[in-house]
């Protein structure tokens, strides 16, 4: 409790700090900072314009003299004069693109092009297949996995994203999912913004957001290997991952290699804060009832600590290792808090003489360990009575991918998660069970792909499934950047 | 949470440690935009390269590393026209130097005041592969481009380093004088072999032959970026064979065989092409790029004569 109130007190003085910074730097009141704008505008209008001239003048004198030696070339280039400031490349329209005018029967442009205001795009990830498990919904316990047999709509997200002024940089992810009855959900996942110009190699996101914890948890269900989530990140992080309203502090730190620090403070309540102040599906917390609880200081609030640092080991093979933690009170009592710890590997090796991206191999593994301090329970009709005590759990995954060829990707991961013995036995979401999901991709190009995936399931208490998914994914719109 | 706190103090302790930078740092995408840099800033410069000559530019990989390279640059020149789409943005927005962003003078299009070929002037869809609207992002290809280059990037150092402003001009005249006696070099080791036509495995060589004369009339890619499917083969060997295409012409990076299949089945021949400088160990500069592109062209054709 303790430390996390300093850690909350700290981080709140950071981010004022910051802010006070921000505000510093501009001392001069509205209308003056307009003029001084506008006059500095115009004398910058007038520079622009008398060096323009002269590059121009320069150009043609250095194009006389060189041209006379060049070979005249089919395509005709005549090299336009170089626009001095401005560093885009709108400064150069396309020459088709300027004469010939729009037509409605033009499709207009979203996407591409260099005006970049508004990146729109368009996901969709389906699965289908078969389980010989009934209570599919409980096999797969994420919420973008197959929840049934037939079909699954795993996730339809828009995405939004630009750069909103010279401070800050602007994205939403809103995701609509059909659930087994046919009901269409609309969620905010994300919708945050991002500084994009502090000093001191400092970077803010306040907003709606997925928690830096691990590596998979801030990863969106589309750039997963695999068709499901890893258990371990279920059963800790929740079904919808940990995400939730709040505002963190990077730091880009000084290293001669790359490590960064994060520190994320957010609300602590809700089925996006699983292992938290939420009240699980069912009301009942490991065998508990949820307690109404509510925050009164800081210390009520999720901490969200990481540390990450990447090598290259050599000219191709990269390693990145982190370290996570998640700190809040828990539903189960008035005082009743839960640690989450991780760690994390990603490990890459890609041939510098690739060719569209293939071939290479990732491997990616983590692990968390949860200490869940659960008040006692009197009982009542239905349910046993339970004391007070520490539920201990951990797990991981571990999985491997090898693009070997362009656009094939095979990979293997396993998964295993498990509890300490505790009060309540058996306990569906503690009990020991591990998988292992063997999955083929096929990218028929960067915007689309399809995948197949068995999983052998062991679950204690229940048994044995077998299970096959066939995924598909289309995206629309802006073209992503690949993060690494 | 005390080894939380030890690693901030660690983390600070080795910022504190990082020296300051006299010289420019000049970050590349390519290193072909590299070369130009260091042509033109000399020893007042210091040059990183991120991609790798021998690698498809489309997809290098957003290594960590590539962030801290960033965050200490003083100057970022990229292609522009969608060339680094997939990797650069995610690395120039987690990078927070905002003397890379935007309008900043430090943020430098090489593709500024170059005339790009393949411009779609009809309507463009993604079901026509990954063509890019704003023109083909490979201008750099063309030793004339490289003039415009250079004299954007004299001008870009001289606003950064005004000290230096007349060293970078004096270098770009020199630049320029080797650049327009090599061009009438390779322009007539190249003249006896105007109007060869040529297949190409992506549309990469476009501006290297449109300066050079030669006609690419094929791609082994079916569309932009896809992969080759057995009835385009076929049906571009059928074409290719009509129109007596003579040279087959790829990058290091990409697969032999289906190339060398076509080039087999045409009577033409297959010749390795570095795209970018650094494709090939004798590769060391944009000049050799050139010399060494010309010289395998010109090695193939006599062949097969």
């Amino acid at each position: 409790m303790n430390v996390r109130n300093i850690i909350g007190w700290s981080s709140a003085l950071w981010l004022s700090a910051i802010s006070l910074q921000a505000q510093e730097t501009n001392p001069l009141d509205p209308v003056q900072k307009q003029m001084k704008q506008m006059q500095e505008n115009f004398e910058r209008i007038i520079k622009e314009q008398q060096r323009q001239i002269e590059s121009l003048g320069q150009q043609v004198k250095e194009m006389q003299k060189g041209m006379t030696n060049i070979v005249p070339v089919e395509a005709k280039k005549t090299p336009e004069p170089l626009l001095p400031t401005t560093g885009q490349a709108e400064a150069m329209p396309p020459a088709g693109a300027q004469t010939k005018p729009w037509s409605p029967s033009d499709s207009i442009r979203l996407a591409g092009g260099q005006q970049n205001f508004l990146n729109i795009s368009f996901d969709a990830l389906v699965a289908g297949g078969w389980s010989s498990a009934e209570d599919v919904e409980s096999l797969q316990p994420g919420g973008h996995d197959p929840k049934q047999r037939g079909f699954t709509v795993q996730n339809l997200e828009t995405t939004f994203d630009g750069k909103i002024d010279p401070y800050f940089r602007g994205q939403a992810n809103i995701i609509m999912q059909i659930d087994p009855e046919g009901e269409t959900a609309i969620e905010v996942e994300e919708a945050f913004l991002e500084t994009i110009s502090l000093p001191w190699n400092l970077q803010v996101k306040a907003g709606q957001y997925f928690s830096e914890f691990g590596r998979l948890n801030p990863m969106h269900p589309h750039s997963w290997d695999l068709v499901d989530q890893p258990l371990v990140n279920g059963r800790f992080l929740g079904a919808d991952g940990l995400r939730n309203p709040g505002a963190r502090v990077s730091w880009l730190a000084s290293t001669p290699f790359y490590s960064e620090l994060f520190l994320s403070m957010q609300n602590s309540q809700g089925e996006t804060a699983f292992s938290f102040r939420d009240a699980h599906e069912d009301g009942l917390v490991f065998g508990r009832p949820a307690v109404d609880t509510r925050v009164k200081g800081f210390g009520d609030l999720l901490y969200v600590p990481r540390y990450v640092a990447a090598f290259d080991l050599t000219d191709e093979q990269t390693v990145m290792l982190g370290a996570s933690g998640a700190f809040g009170p828990n539903a189960t009592g008035k005082n009743t808090d839960t640690q989450i710890y991780g760690a994390d590997l990603f490990y890459k090796w890609k041939p510098r003489t690739q060719s569209k991206g293939f071939p290479f191999v990732t491997w990616q593994t983590e692990w968390m360990y949860r200490r869940y301090e659960a008040a006692a329970y009197a009982g009542d009709l239905d349910n046993p009575a339970l004391p007070a005590e520490t539920l201990k759990d951990w797990g991981g995954y571990s999985q491997i991918s090898y693009g070997f060829r362009k656009g094939w990707v095979a990979s293997l991961r396993g998964d295993y998660v498990t509890g300490r013995q505790a009060g309540l036995e058996p306990d569906p979401d503690r009990d020991m069970r591990w998988r292992v999901s063997p999955a083929l991709t096929y990218f028929p190009s960067e915007f689309s792909k399809i995948r197949v995936q068995y999983n052998y399931d062991d679950r204690d208490n229940v048994g044995v499934d077998h299970s096959i998914w066939i995924q598909f994914e289309f995206l629309l719109g802006a073209h992503a950047a690949h993060k690494f | 949470m005390k080894t939380l706190f030890s690693l901030i103090g660690l983390a600070a302790l080795l910022g504190a440690a990082s020296p300051a930078q006299a010289k420019l740092n000049v970050v590349a995408t390519l290193p072909d935009y590299g070369s130009i840099a260091e042509e033109i800033g000399g020893d007042k410069i210091k040059v990183t390269s991120l991609a790798k000559g021998t690698e498809d530019p489309h997809f290098v990989d957003a290594r960590p590393s590539f962030i801290r390279v960033l965050n200490q640059a003083d100057v970022l020149l990229e292609g522009g026209a969608e060339m680094e789409i997939g990797w650069l943005p995610a690395l120039v927005n987690n990078a927070r130097n905002p003397k890379l962003l935007g309008a900043a003078p430090g943020h430098v299009v090489m593709a500024q005041g170059i005339t790009l070929l393949d411009v779609p002037s009809g309507p463009v869809d993604r079901s026509m592969g990954d063509v890019h609207p704003a023109g083909n992002p490979h201008f750099a290809h063309d030793p004339a481009n490289g003039k415009i280059m250079a004299a954007h990037l004299a001008e870009v150092f001289g606003r950064l380093d005004a000290a230096n402003a007349a060293f970078y001009q004096a270098n770009l005249k020199r630049f320029n004088e080797r650049l327009d006696l090599k061009l009438v070099e390779w322009a007539k080791l190249m003249e006896p072999y105007r109007g060869t036509k040529v297949v190409t495995y992506h549309k990469s060589y476009e501006y290297f032959a449109a300066r050079f004369g030669l006609k690419v009339i094929g791609q082994i890619e079916p569309k932009p970026g896809l992969e080759p499917s057995p009835t385009h083969i076929s049906a571009l060997i059928t074409r290719m064979k009509e129109a007596g295409a003579k040279l087959v012409m790829i990058e290091p990076n990409r697969p032999r065989k289906t190339p060398q299949y076509v080039a087999d089945a045409i009577g033409a021949k297959l010749v390795i092409v570095p795209g970018m400088v650094g494709g090939q160990e004798k590769i060391k500069d944009y000049f050799s790029l050139f010399d060494y592109d010309v010289a395998q062209i010109m090695a193939a054709l006599k062949e097969l004569k």
